[in-house]
């Protein structure tokens, strides 16, 4: 029972990250209709500059935060703007031109990293890093609480951002219909790089905060785009309350996997999930929350 | 897709002739490797350009129909003391069985949903060839003996061991790049290419559209688990990191067919000389000729650039992804008159 307990704890803590991950590509997936394949590369280069505070400054990797969100923010802007949108124009068979120039940011991003930081393990080890407490049997990991609570907050944050504030409505107008939005006075192509650098700097947070605890290199980013957008399928592409749920399921999906299936199944078991859910529930969470 | 007019033949036949004479005149292993590799790549390009330019199902997962073949060729010599030259037209049917239940089952979603499965699918090929290991030895890989190692005497002197292989893949390019165009100019091209231009409008027309895009996929898959067959014959070594790589197969296909140019029947085989050069180029230093220019001008800088571009090479191939896909969506094919109309362009305003 203790062990159940304690896998799905830790299961749950992760999933939390993993919500704000997520929250980040369903946000660029509702309102451009693409798949952003360079999510966990962005989020990776989050992750180099808390790191470069961290061993350079001694920064604590909470508190750059306040630097890597509006840096990879900035990030995002510059790829959509430049990169992204000029690609809308150009006439071409596929409309599929754009997640392919994600995958070449991508590959850009690792590379320009590997160059600076070379391949090495990084890691920033804080007197926290491995601090932990316990309730009952079950252990819970400090830092791993931490950024639950840091995660929950920002998503907060995010919800009054879309419900209460003008841009936000934008936001969300657009992502319902683009044209529409156009004609009543929303600059479209605007939203698109505030969204884009929305969701740059949300998977900058969830890098961030996952400093602490994880180790670094180049080729990360790979595996963390791929667990986005299992977890995005499994939300239902574009619903920011499905991503929630699709974070914390993929969480708990691993945990348990690692568990009582075995360690190596842990990658495999988020993909069978998504071939799952796109045969069974396609459209995810978002079919039975209706948001 | 009709070739319309003679003149349309005409360079394709010309490379063709050039592609068979090549070796008899280079028997510098290197180059031959290289020809052989974009050979192999104009294979999988054009299978990729079957499915995604002629049918607008975009995959981003060839490598697992590539590794089922490459490995299916891998298991015959090691568990069944098979022949490997059995596993090209066995690798080519298991991809295919492979790709027709995962059509049957996927098919059903569309566009982006259909890439991100195939996404998913290379994945757990891979993972499965690594965790299995009682079958494929996970990720030691698999090594078998190649058939054709030393020298071959000829009545022309001595030619490259990898002259065989050359033309064997010549061969199968050349089939590829045929059944395309037979494809294509049959009743199935005109089904694929209603379905890539408005699916609904060609369902209300009475096409089984479930079905046609089975039989693209199954195409593409063949052709794909071919090359997978014949790079274990030539290579020798395969891995699970190698032959189900993301970035160095279905990428790399997707870049072959964006490059040369979607939707045009010898897009993907300029693309894949293009983009196997360029990898080279890049990953050289522009074939050492950086360096040779660095020894002889004996300027440091020029020396630091070159070993500094060596060592970023796959940035630099990166970067030209990005700018072709900026500049060029249509590919070279695609794009030649706008391209040739900017080179010309430039030229007169200089003259």
């Amino acid at each position: 029972m203790d062990l159940f307990l304690q896998t799905l704890v830790s299961g749950f803590l992760k999933g939390g990250l993993y919500a704000l991950i997520g929250m980040g590509m369903t946000l660029i997936m509702g309102v451009m209709g693409i798949i952003n394949l360079a999510h966990g590369q962005i989020m990776m280069v989050g992750m180099y500059i808390t790191y470069s505070l961290f061993a350079l400054y001694g920064v604590d990797p909470y508190l750059s935060l306040f630097v890597s969100m509006p840096a990879i923010f900035v990030l995002g802007v510059t790829i959509q703007k430049y990169l992204l949108n000029p690609l809308l124009r150009a006439e071409t068979i596929l409309p599929e031109n754009q997640v392919l120039m994600t995958v070449g940011v991508g590959m850009v991003l690792t590379e320009v990293m590997r160059f600076i930081f070379t391949s090495d393990y990084k890691s920033a080890r804080t007197s926290y890093s491995n601090a932990t407490f316990f309730l009952g049997e079950i252990s819970f990991s400090v830092p791993l609480v931490i950024d639950l609570f840091i995660a929950i907050m920002m998503t907060v944050a995010l919800f009054l951002f879309l419900v209460k504030t003008d841009t936000g409505k934008s936001i969300r107008a657009t992502a319902q219909d683009k044209e529409a939005a156009s004609l009543m006075g929303i600059n479209a192509e605007r939203i698109t790089y505030i969204t884009f650098g929305l969701g740059s700097a949300l998977v900058a947070a969830a890098g961030t905060l996952l400093m602490p605890i994880f180790y670094l290199f180049p080729d990360i980013g790979g595996p963390f785009t791929r667990k986005a957008f299992v977890i995005c399928v499994l939300g239902g592409l574009g619903s920011t309350v499905g991503a929630i749920f699709g974070g914390i399921t993929l969480g708990l999906a691993e945990a348990f996997g690692a568990t009582y299936v075995a360690m190596e199944f842990e990658d495999m078991i988020g993909l069978v999930m998504f071939i799952l859910v796109l045969l069974f529930l396609p459209g995810g969470f978002k079919r039975i929350t209706k948001i | 897709m009709k070739v319309k007019n003679r003149r349309m033949m005409t360079a394709p036949l010309a490379a063709l002739l050039f592609l068979l004479v090549f070796p008899l005149f280079v028997s510098n292993d290197y180059y031959l490797h290289l020809m052989i590799l974009a050979l192999m790549w104009v294979m999988i390009g054009s299978a990729w350009n079957l499915l995604a330019g002629y049918t607008g199902q975009v995959s981003f997962g060839d490598a697992a129909f590539f590794g089922t073949g490459a490995y299916t060729a891998g298991l015959l010599v090691n568990h069944l003391g098979w022949s490997p030259w059995w596993g090209i037209p066995l690798g080519g049917v298991t991809a295919a069985l492979l790709g027709l239940p995962f059509g049957w089952i996927c098919f059903r979603l569309r566009g982006a949903y259909f890439a991100l499965a195939t996404l998913a699918l290379n994945e757990i090929m891979r993972h499965i060839a690594t965790i299995w290991e009682s079958l494929t030895d996970g990720m030691v890989g698999i090594m078998i003996l190649q058939t054709f190692y030393a020298p071959i005497d000829s009545p022309i002197g001595e030619l490259s061991s990898k002259t065989p292989y050359y033309y064997i893949i010549l061969f199968m390019a050349v089939f590829s790049v045929s059944t395309v165009i037979w494809v294509m100019n049959s009743k199935l091209g005109y089904y694929f290419l209603s379905i890539r231009e408005d699916q609904d409008a060609a369902e209300s027309l009475g096409i089984n559209t479930h079905y046609y895009k089975m039989i693209s996929l199954g195409i593409a898959a063949a052709l794909t688990g071919l090359a997978g067959g014949f790079y274990m014959n030539y290579m020798g070594f395969i891995d699970p990191e190698t032959v189900f790589s993301l970035h160095d197969i279905s990428i790399m296909a997707i870049l072959v067919g964006i490059v040369g140019g979607v939707g045009s029947v010898y897009g993907p085989a300029v693309g894949a000389f293009i983009m196997v050069m360029m990898q080279e180029a890049f990953r050289t230093g522009g074939f050492g000729l950086l360096d040779a220019f660095a020894e002889y001008t004996g300027s440091q800088f020029v020396a630091t650039s070159a070993s500094l571009i060596t060592g970023a090479h796959v940035l630099g191939f990166g970067v030209l992804v990005v700018l072709v896909i900026r500049y060029m969506p249509n590919g070279v094919v695609g794009d030649w008159s706008r391209l040739m109309k900017f080179i010309l362009g430039r030229f007169q305003r200089q003259v």
